[in-house]
This record gives structure tokens, sequence and C-alpha cells, in this order.
């Protein structure tokens, strides 16, 4: 679906980098760019939209090819087919929600669709505001309903929640699975943000000084297998896998991913999201949830 | 005492004229300035902004020279177009744009380099060609620039002498406008009609500068 090689120079404030990316994405995966800031993620992104230029390398999507210095082809942007979600939104000011979304359909205007994508993205009371009376969690959404009314073949998402509060953050991060799912939508994503990687992507690449340092499911690239004696943590809950008659949880303490066994009983109110303690004495791990109170742990076992 | 109207309609007309002709060059002048990338851009754009240092008679002087049919370039005018600039109101309007250019180009040019580059790279990848995104985005979100830079053209056309007085004269009813009616009314010691030229140029200035504030103050208010 998204094949992509790319070579650039970049001018950070630590110096010259050189961005050397390649990377493959399958239709409908999602697929996410981690790393510092400045490492040229966004570069990458830019480089599929066409906005942009590599000094050297290809891009291609579906078989069609967008860029590819030794034959000479680059796309214009406007011919490219991407979603792009801008950290900043990007939303027309002077535009209404309606006409945001609206003037991305292309012609003819399809107002069906607009309808529908309204609907899903559940802004359709939103519909005659103008951007800058929305709150951030709102015009998320509108950013998002508009890169896909342009029914884009590949959604670009730079770092789409930075800007938002842990909770509403937490609330997109669902609702951008779901349109993704909805529309089998090949995504890139590019996030420092561990949790949000984890829990959004099927795969991940990590890069640092412009250069792929691992790529793989979230759970190979960033669980840590070794576990220590005595320990004592809180952090939040980014997945929950069943595995036979036990739960796999992994759990974001700091900046590290830690997988834990937990039984059914203790999975009775534990969800994804939820911020809880991981204790281990000797060979019997406790986990317990912490609650928005702080100081008052109620075990999850009785 | 019935006062000669004359003068005062022809600067509202060169005004006008000379407003419109610099919304239409001066647009597309700005957008070139703000997103091109060309060499010597440094230099255009200290040519535009020569009117605002240099004394207007050199500006007239200058055009004066030019666009007499004597020399080459006044005389290709006149052979091939019968346009003569020199003592006419066409020469007027053309001395006017350029001495206004600097006053429509920077606030509009200003005015799309303030804008977030993310809306014009929006645009495009939502399919929107260049033409689109200027008259669709860009145009409509530098509104208040626009006025800006309409309204003070137009209020320094009013106020104009010295290029107006090189290249036209006082030619009642084709070039003789207010500011050098008033010069005229002084110098035959008439100080009456001066003082009427004089007051009306006075209140029309103070309501146009007076309407730009008021209009920028609700422009930048709720937000």
């Amino acid at each position: 679906m998204l094949e992509l090689s790319l070579r650039k120079n970049l001018h950070t404030a630590e110096g010259n980098v050189t961005l050397d990316i390649e990377l493959e994405a399958e239709t409908g995966q999602f697929l996410t760019l981690f790393g510092r800031s400045g490492v040229g993620k966004t570069t990458c992104l830019r480089c599929i939209a066409g906005l942009t230029e590599p000094d050297h390398g290809r891009i291609a999507v579906g078989g069609e090819i967008w860029f590819d210095r030794t034959k000479g082809i680059d796309i214009p942007p406007q011919k490219r087919r991407v979603g792009f979600v801008f950290q900043d939104y990007a939303l027309f000011p002077n535009l209404s929600v309606r006409e945001n979304l609206r003037i991305a359909l292309g012609d003819p205007k399809d107002e069906r669709y607009l309808d529908e994508l309204l609907e899903l993205m559940d802004i359709r009371e939103l519909e005659r505001r103008l951007p800058t009376t929305l709150s951030g969690g709102q015009q998320q959404r509108v950013a998002l309903a508009r890169a896909l009314a342009r029914r884009p073949r590949l959604l670009l998402l730079d770092e789409p929640l930075s800007a938002l509060d842990g909770e509403t953050r937490q609330r997109l991060q669902n609702e951008i699975l779901r349109i993704q799912r909805h529309f089998r939508m090949t995504t890139l994503m590019v996030s420092h943000d561990l949790g949000e990687v984890y829990r959004l992507s099927d795969r991940v690449i990590v890069i640092e000084g412009g250069r792929t340092v691992a790529r793989g499911r979230p759970a190979e690239v960033f669980s840590n297998r070794r576990i220590s004696g005595k320990f004592q943590f809180t952090g939040e809950v980014v997945a929950v896998e069943p595995n036979d008659v036990v739960f796999t949880l992994s759990i974001l303490i700091g900046n590290r991913v830690v997988q834990v066994i937990a039984t059914a009983q203790e999975m009775q109110d534990i969800q994804v999201g939820d911020t809880v303690m991981l204790v281990s004495k000797a060979f019997n791990p406790l986990v317990m949830k912490v609650d928005r109170n702080p100081g008052r742990l109620s075990p999850s076992r009785s | 005492m019935a006062y000669d109207w004359q003068p005062l309609i022809l600067t509202l007309k060169l005004a006008t004229v000379t407003t419109a002709i610099l919304f239409l060059i001066g647009v597309p002048l700005a957008y070139w300035l703000a997103f091109g990338r060309f060499r010597l851009k440094a230099a255009v754009e200290a040519l535009v902004a020569m009117p605002l240092v240099l004394p207007p008679s050199v500006l007239g002087f200058y055009l004066l020279l030019a666009f007499s049919p004597k020399n080459a370039f006044g005389r290709f005018l006149d052979e091939t177009f019968g346009l003569r600039l020199v003592f006419s109101f066409e020469g007027l309007v053309v001395a006017s744009v350029l001495f206004s250019l600097p006053f429509m180009v920077h606030p509009v040019q200003s005015g799309f380099q303030n804008l977030p580059r993310s809306l014009t790279e929006a645009a495009y990848t939502l399919g929107l060609s260049r033409w689109k995104t200027l008259t669709r985005i860009l145009l409509p979100n530098i509104k208040p620039s626009l006025l800006a830079g309409a309204v003070i053209s137009f209020a320094h056309t009013i106020g104009e002498f010295g290029v107006v007085l090189m290249m036209g004269g006082s030619i009642p009813g084709v070039t003789r406008v207010a500011s050098i009616a008033i010069y005229d009314e002084v110098e035959s010691l008439n100080y009456d009609a001066a003082n009427f030229y004089a007051f009306v140029l006075f209140a029309l200035s103070f309501s146009i500068l007076l309407a730009v504030f008021f209009i920028n103050k609700r422009a930048l208010g709720p937000h």
C-alpha cells in the first residue's frame, strides 16, 4: 500500500541530521513514527504529503508513484489524496465547521457523505460554528473529519493529540482508533507519547538521529521483560490481552511499558486507561487500582 | 460665497481610481513578495518602499521626464497608444499609483505573512488549487489588512501634493486637485477658499482614519 524510502538533510537545533528512512505499510495498518522531537518524523509525513521535497528517494502509494527522484516524478500535494491532520489543526477560520469539511469534498459535493462524517465524529451540532469558538478537542474532531472528507488513500496524523489535556486525549485516542477501523484507513502517525503509540498502532518505527533504530509491534519494541524482585510503581494500563485463563497487562510506567499477568478476578474493575499500582512481593505481584482520590487505595482483590 | 467644488471632486475621483488600480496591482504583488522565493527579492521590496522615503518631487521629476513626449518612453506611449501622461488626469493616476504603492503592498504583505503556513498547506493537501486557496482561504482571512491597505492608500492619495504638482501642474478640472488648489489660493492671498479646501481635507482624512481604527478594533475585539 505504502512504500517509502527517503533521504533528506535537515538543519536542526542540534546541527545537521540526515533523515534516512525506509518503511512500508499495508492497507488498513496503523503505523507510528516514534522518537524525540526534532528527528525528522514530521518531515517524513510532509514528504509523503508533498509539502517538503526529499533529497533522494521514492514514495509509492497503492501502486501509484508520488515521488521518484531518479525518474523526476513529483506529484503536487493537491493530487496526492492524503488526509493530513496538522498539529495546530489548521482549520480555516473564515469557514464554519460544515464549510471546512465541504471545501475538502472536491467536486461533485457529496452532501450525504458530509452528513455521515459529521454524525460519525459527533460534531453535527457544531456544523454552523466557526473554528475559533470550539474547544481543542472539538477542533481536533473537525480536523480529523475534514481530512476524511477528502476521501484520502492515506491518513497522516502529526502529533494529533499533543495539544490536549489528558482526559480529552484519551477519549480522542479511542475515537481515532474507531474511525481508523471503520474506514480501514491506512494511517501513519507521528508521536512521542508512548502510551498513545502503544494503544493505537499496529506497528511502530522508532527513529533516533534521523535513522530507524527499532521497528515492530509496540509490545515487541517497548516491553521490558526483566522483572526485578521487589518494586512498587504506579502506571497506566495501555493494553489488556486475554491469555487463556489469565490476562496480560501492559502497563506504562514512566517511559517504559511493563507486562504483567493478572487474573480475571483482578481484572474486574481494571480497564485500559486506568492508573494502577504495581507491587511485587517476591513471587506474588499484587495489582491494585489507584483511586482518583490520592492516598486511598482499593485492592481489587478482597 | 459659493465655493468651487471641482478640486474636491477631482481629488475624490483620483483617490478612487488610484485605490482601485492599486488593489488590483498591490494584492498580487504582495502575494508574490510574501510567498515567492527569488533572487533580487530584496531589491524589489526596496523599490516598492522607495516612495516612503523619497521626496515626492524626486519621483514627480523623473516621471515627468519619463513620460514627456520628448523622450523615448513618452514618445512610444504617445505614438503607440495615443497616451500623453504629462499634465493629464491619467498621468496623475499613474503617478499616484506608484507613489501610494507601499501603502497598499505593506499591510497586505504582512497580512499574508502572518497567516499560519499550515493554512496554505492544509488547503493544498485538501486538493485546493493555488487560486482557490488564495480566493477562498487566504484573502478572506486577511480582510482587515486588505481594508487597511485600501483605506490608507485612498487617504494618502488625497493628501499627496509634490508628485501631483510635478506631473500635473494645476489645470482646473483636469489636474487641479484640492491640495494644489489650497496652494494656489494661498498664493493669491485667497485665505477663505484655501481654508474651505483645507478644512474639508482635514475632516475627510480624520474620518477615514477614525473608521480604520474603529474597524480594526472590532476585527481584533471578540476573541
